[in-house]
């Protein structure tokens, strides 16, 4: 039995004030190897809060945050970030992609960091962009790309240094229906393979191809099961 | 878990990749230091081409020059006139003397005018008598504008003749020597034998009459004590050695009556970096320095304010503070380097470019050259320093909200 990919004890963040802000409130969650999770809640509900401390961009000021059952908050900074480079992909809504640069030099730069060998790097770009199904404009600077074709360059990315576990904040909230269903598509493909998925959303149809749903209001964190076409919501 | 590497390599395309984002602006923002390096390297290359000039000239003429000095009085009041009648063939009997006479400047009596009549007014500015062996006139390198030197038979014989400077022409009013003219010194007539354009040593034989030294010591007697010198025209490298064995030679009784002057050394010669005009420059080049760097500084702060999403995407992709830092020192740091690499062959061509305008050899030192790419790295480091600490200050989570 392999230790829970994210495994919260209590995390909790509040924002030094003046005034202080409670963005999330301490919670208990575990997302297994292989979950799909996804994160909703009205806005300014403490969702990108809580995948900041996921995503180890962020510390929570309470609580124990195991990652692959390594306690965080035992770590220095340098492994932290380490460890960040590593075993977690970002995928955000706005891209982030740098635009003087092609797609795969937007793939290469998630191994310039992580002591990828310099040889395989173009093969692993290659190799990503076509898993995403963008092999035919691996050369396309993000410009000439489509808003889809841009969330999947930057889903090629995040996948690249085959982490461990995948961070992904409002992935269709720039999209329209068509590429976002192109992008689920792609999300929900990576899941059946074995990848570890945290999606945050408005949008419900995202969030139904969620294996579980998770809902934040006002920094509380709660897990609504559906079972049998029954919503039961259990505080965490 | 291993820490977040940046290989150099990477950190180098990833500047490079900084820099060529933005062309135009990098280019602009390089000037400064472009300018600063190309004035301190062109600074440094006319100086190192003059003073090379210098050199050049020195090796010529001043090191293959010894002066003799009659110092005999000093040592000895009783003694008398330090070089013998046959001082020049005792000296040209020595290995690597070209040419020696002795010389020294004729002291006439108060009221003595000279003139190119016998009679008339002595108006016109004075001119300077030397009395001078052969060996002086020709050790002295001269360019004839007109007529002969006087030679050896004119000297034995005491003949009164006189080589004229053209300077000395000019205030005489003697233009030709076809009209035969002689020039009265006193009442005392001399047949001019030639007019001298130009000479290598001794210039001061052109505002001069020269006569031969045997007809002086006849007229006006010997020289006073101390005014006879030597002059002798060595072969190249020789000039010390003859300077140490001619005291000797011409005087084996009393060597230290001659005081041997040999050339300077050429090492005090070379001139450094030391004109006013040149300081001047460098300072210059200093200020069109501290300008460039603060213009890659400002360039840089920009860039970092602008590429703060990236910042954040880097943390967020492993990168740590000091790869962050890192890469903009090296940004900055390329951009001084480009800079002072384009400043350096700008200021190299400059160097090239006034050297054969004035049919000089151009000299830039090697180490002027290598060392001013690295002044201009050095300067886009250091502009680099305050915006790499602001970049590896940016919280990530910070810079993802955008
Ligand atoms: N640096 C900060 N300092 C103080 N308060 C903050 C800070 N960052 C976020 N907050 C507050 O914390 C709360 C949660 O913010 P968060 O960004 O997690 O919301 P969200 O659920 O992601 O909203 P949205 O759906 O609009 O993205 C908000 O009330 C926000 O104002
Ligand atoms: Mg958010």
């Amino acid at each position: 039995m392999t230790a829970p990919v994210i495994e919260f004890r209590g995390v909790a963040l509040t924002y030094p004030g003046p005034p202080p802000v409670e963005a999330l409130k301490p919670c208990e969650l575990t997302v297994e190897q292989g979950d799909f999770v996804s994160v909703t809640g009205p806005s300014g509900s403490g969702k990108s809060t809580f995948l900041n401390i996921a995503g180890l961009l962020d510390a929570p000021t309470a609580g124990t945050y195991l990652l692959d059952g390594i306690d965080i908050g035992t770590l220095r900074e340098q492994e932290r970030t380490a460890l960040r480079g590593r075993r977690i992909g970002f995928v955000f809504q706005s891209f982030h992609l740098l635009p003087h640069r092609s797609a795969r030099e937007n793939v290469l730069l998630a191994m310039v960091y992580n002591g990828i060998p310099r040889a395989e790097r173009d093969r692993r770009a290659r190799e990503a962009l076509i898993r995403v199904g963008l092999g035919h404009r691996v050369d396309a600077p993000p410009t000439r790309l489509s808003g889809g074709e841009r969330q999947r360059v930057a889903i090629a990315r995040a996948l690249v240094a085959r982490p461990a576990l995948l961070l992904c904040d409002e992935p269709t909230g720039n999209l329209d229906t068509g590429n976002a269903a192109t992008v689920l598509r792609l999300l929900r493909e990576l899941n059946d393979d074995g990848m570890t998925i945290v999606v945050i959303t408005h949008d419900p149809e995202v969030a139904a191809c969620g294996r579980r749903t998770v809902a934040i209001r006002d920094g509380v964190l709660t897990e609504r099961f559906v079972r049998d076409g029954a919503v039961t919501e259990r505080s965490a | 878990m291993q820490p977040s590497r940046l290989h150099p390599r990477d950190l180098l395309s990833e500047a490079l990749a900084g820099m060529l984002q933005r062309p135009a602006r990098s280019a602009l923002t390089a000037l400064g230091t472009v300018l600063g390096v190309g004035t301190f390297v062109a600074v440094l290359g006319l100086t190192a081409t003059t003073s090379s000039q210098i050199d050049a000239r020195f090796n010529a003429l001043t090191a293959t020059e010894v002066t003799l000095q009659d110092i005999a009085r000093e040592q000895n009041e009783f003694a008398g006139p330090a070089f013998p009648a046959d001082a020049d063939r005792r000296i040209e009997q020595l290995g690597g003397v070209r040419h020696a006479g002795v010389y020294w400047p004729v002291r006439l009596a108060p009221g003595t005018v000279v003139r190119s009549a016998p009679v008339g007014d002595g108006g016109g500015e004075p001119v300077d008598v030397t009395a001078a062996s052969p060996g002086v006139l020709e050790a002295a390198v001269p360019t004839l504008a007109q007529g002969r030197l006087y030679d050896e038979y004119a000297t034995r014989t005491a003949q009164p003749v006189a080589v004229i400077g053209e300077g000395a022409a000019a205030r005489l009013g003697i233009t030709t020597l076809e009209t035969r003219p002689a020039v009265f010194i006193g009442d005392q007539p001399f047949t001019v034998t030639g007019i001298i354009a130009d000479t290598e040593r001794k210039a001061d034989l052109l505002m001069s009459v020269v006569v031969p030294r045997t007809t002086a010591e006849r007229i006006w007697g010997e020289p006073e004590a101390g005014a006879a010198s030597m002059l002798i025209a060595t072969d190249l490298g020789a000039a010390r050695q003859i300077a140490h064995e001619a005291p000797t030679a011409l005087r084996p009784d009393h060597p230290e009556y001659v005081k041997a002057v040999p050339p300077p050394d050429p090492r005090t010669l070379r001139s450094g970096v030391g004109g006013d005009l040149d300081q001047l420059f460098l300072l210059l080049a200093g200020i069109c320095l501290a300008i460039g760097a603060v213009g890659i500084a400002n360039t840089t702060l920009v860039a970092v304010l602008e590429r703060t999403a990236e910042i954040g995407l880097r943390r967020a992709l492993g990168a740590r503070r000091r790869h962050v830092s890192a890469q903009f020192l090296a940004e900055s740091g390329a951009l001084g380097a480009l800079g002072g690499l384009v400043g350096t062959s700008l200021g190299t061509v400059t160097v090239v470019c006034v050297a054969v305008a004035r049919d000089w050899t151009p000299v830039v030192h090697p180490a002027t050259v290598a060392a001013a790419p690295v002044i201009g790295l050095v300067t886009g480091v250091v502009a680099g320093l305050y915006p790499a600490w602001r970049a590896s200050g940016i919280q990530p989570v910070e810079a993802l909200r955008r």
